[in-house]
């Protein structure tokens, strides 16, 4: 006798209670605390940010506390709670030469008004694992200086003095909102920007390394990349002006690319551009990268064929949401499909069956 | 919960998906792109199907949510507490009492009235998907009308394994001019497609909601010479005795003993309660399950 499969609600319960229990671990060790996250494993947030499009490192903190730091399911937290949020109006664009810069280089000039500005970066440490961290992790006093005040020029901006590289003028229309309209190819560039911005940071990763490595090569220089808080400001209309409704931090990266000229351009630099939330620099010179590559069209620059090249490849398969979602569904029950499939391999083996020894006797 | 609106979704949203959800239903098998929201469930668990509902329960409704046919899935029993949870609504499994179903891979065995909607959970809304990849291609083909691959594609299958080897996500023509994937149902479903109620597809991933309004014609893609087959497992159920309904095939022992039974669970028990009992089942009693 058989009697069906039950208890589903009960499984869930049971399952839900488990990973709470593994989420908090050994009880002996003292429980972390959302502060402690947001302020020792700021990376980690500010790629939840940048990838969950919303600004919130308390909020970010706690979604990688509850995912138990699976950044992925993380920003599936952050994502969710966002399309909850109402939405005021958009801001102003954030003038980024006005950023209080953290970290500001250029690989293109040896030193330009601003200077370069090392910042807390990774680059030239040496990757030997600090076992005094293990035991202490309190940082020994440091220097500090007077921080730059006042607006550091974009390097960018001298370039174009010289007409040397691509204008990129100025426009009043409103972009659309990745999140608010179904995506449509072609998309416009704003589209494009919004969708790397939020794009998993390995996908864009590796679209720009294969871009490197030749794929539509495009070799690209990094002209600046600052790293610093910006303001945001926001017309209010009963107002009748802009006022500042907060600062965020943000990675901004310009890049100067080799152009050959085509029919419709003269030799001239052109540009690729990438804006991240938080200090997310890998993301954001892997976006302008592709952000570059993905402007062949409109430089009338030749299709080789390449995927970073490939407008509906990129924007369709970057969000790592979607994609892990769909991936991972194909571990939910799908008998029925499969039954199908079952009876439709008998069938067509009978029938081959059949013909063979049909054949043999003939 | 009164944290969230009535099924979770903001009233502004709600109204974005009804729209697309009316032009759906005047354009018979059109997939109309829609700003399908980020679920708190994830992508590829039903989150359109979860949209869809969403925009058309009331509170006056009662729903049911079936997964490879039954109320008892785990993704089922999780969608349907979403709903409790964010709209309060009526839960049933008697396919009868619902007024909207939601679904994953199935059409309930009972035949539905006017008065209720079956919103299907769609992976992949493009039937020309798996033949052209790119979605600004399928969208051209769409709007010329030019469905010949899929008939090379049929035809290459007969002329390869004497057979059209498609089992689900059968694809259908709809009103004489889209060609539609039924989602991922068994092609033994397809001919219930002509229905008396309202039939939705979401799918959020791709951001595409479509719909066959009731008694609408839809015909499952086929050749003169090879005429369309609905299939099921040749046998009758064990439980129930059915031989009608679509059959899950169970592995029972080592030794590969089978039974099979029906994947519809309320019509089984329902069956089962009008004392219906197949070669391995007993009849029914209300605490059995």
């Amino acid at each position: 006798m058989y009697v069906a499969v039950k208890g589903g609600e009960r499984a869930i319960d049971n399952a839900h209670a488990w990973l709470a229990e593994e989420r908090r671990g050994d009880l002996d060790v003292p429980e972390l605390s959302v502060a402690q996250i947001r302020e020792q494993m700021t990376l980690a947030v500010n790629r939840v940010m940048a990838e969950g499009s919303l600004y919130d490192p308390n909020l970010a903190a706690l979604a990688i506390k509850q995912a138990r730091g699976d950044l992925i399911e993380a920003i599936f937290l952050i994502r969710a709670y966002r399309t909850t949020l109402p939405r005021f109006g958009g801001s102003n664009p954030v003038e980024t030469e006005t950023m209080q810069c953290e970290r500001r280089v250029s690989a293109t000039f040896k030193d330009a008004p601003g200077g370069q500005v090392l910042g807390p970066t990774f680059d030239y440490t040496h990757r030997l694992l600090d076992f005094k961290l293990a035991a202490d992790g309190d940082a020994a006093d440091v220097a500090v200086s007077e921080p730059h005040r006042g607006a550091t020029p974009h390097i960018m901006s001298f370039l174009d003095r010289e007409d040397l590289i691509q204008t990129e003028p100025a426009g009043d229309d409103v972009p659309d909102d990745l999140t608010r309209t179904p995506l449509e190819l072609p998309a416009s560039r704003a589209l494009r920007l919004q969708s790397l911005t939020r794009g998993d940071e390995g996908f864009i990763l590796g679209m720009a390394y294969s871009t490197q490595r030749g794929y539509a090569r495009n070799h690209a220089f990094v002209a600046e990349l600052r790293i610093g808080s910006v303001a945001v400001e926001m017309d209010i209309p009963e107002l009748g002006f802009a006022i500042e409704i907060g600062e965020i931090t943000v990675t901004e990266c310009e890049t100067v690319n080799q152009f050959q000229g085509s029919k419709t351009q003269p030799p001239q630099f052109t540009r690729g551009y990438g804006l991240v939330f938080g200090m997310t620099e890998r993301k954001a010179i892997s976006m302008a990268l592709v952000d570059r590559a993905l402007r062949w069209k409109e430089l009338g620059e030749d299709n080789l064929g390449a995927p970073a090249q490939d407008e509906e490849f990129v924007l369709y398969h970057s969000d790592n949401i979607q994609a892990t979602g769909f991936l991972e569904h194909i571990k939910l029950p799908h008998y029925v499909d499969f039954q199908s499939e079952l009876e439709l391999i008998r069938k067509l083996r009978r029938e081959a069956h059949d013909t063979i020894s049909r054949e043999a006797a003939e | 919960m009164s944290d969230y609106n009535f099924a979770y979704l903001d009233e502004q949203t709600k109204r974005m998906i009804r729209r697309a959800i009316l032009k759906g239903l005047a354009i018979p098998g059109y997939q109309v792109p829609f700003a399908s929201r980020e679920m708190p469930m994830p992508y590829g668990w039903g989150t359109g199907g979860v949209q869809v509902s969403a925009a058309v329960l009331t509170p006056d409704d009662t729903f049911k949510v079936i997964d490879q046919g039954a109320d008892d899935t785990t993704n089922a029993v999780s969608i349907r507490r979403f709903f409790q949870k964010t709209a309060g609504v009526a839960v049933t499994e008697a396919t009868a009492e619902a007024s909207v179903i939601q679904t994953r891979h199935r059409i309930p065995e009972q035949d539905l009235r006017a008065d209720q909607i079956l919103v299907y959970q769609v992976p992949i809304p493009e039937p020309l998907r798996f033949l052209e990849p790119s979605e600004v291609e399928t969208r051209k083909m769409h709007a010329l009308e030019e469905y010949g691959l899929m008939h090379v594609k049929l035809y290459e299958d007969i002329s390869q394994h004497g057979d059209i080897a498609t089992a689900y996500a059968y694809p259908v023509k709809v009103e004489g001019r889209y060609v539609m994937d039924p989602s991922p149902i068994p092609k033994f479903d397809n001919p219930k497609l002509e229905m008396a109620g309202i039939q939705l597809f979401g799918a959020g991933r791709e951001q595409r909601i479509y719909a066959i309004p009731p008694y609408t014609q839809v015909v499952s893609l086929d050749f003169d010479d090879y005429p369309f087959q609905p299939t099921k497992a040749d046998h009758a159920c064990d439980l129930c005795g059915a031989e009608e309904s679509y059959l899950d095939e169970l592995i029972m022992d080592d030794a590969g003993g089978r039974m099979f039974m029906c994947s519809d669970t309320d019509y089984c028990a329902t069956r089962r309660k009008q004392g219906h009992v197949g070669a391995q089942g007993v009849p029914y009693k209300e605490d059995a399950a």
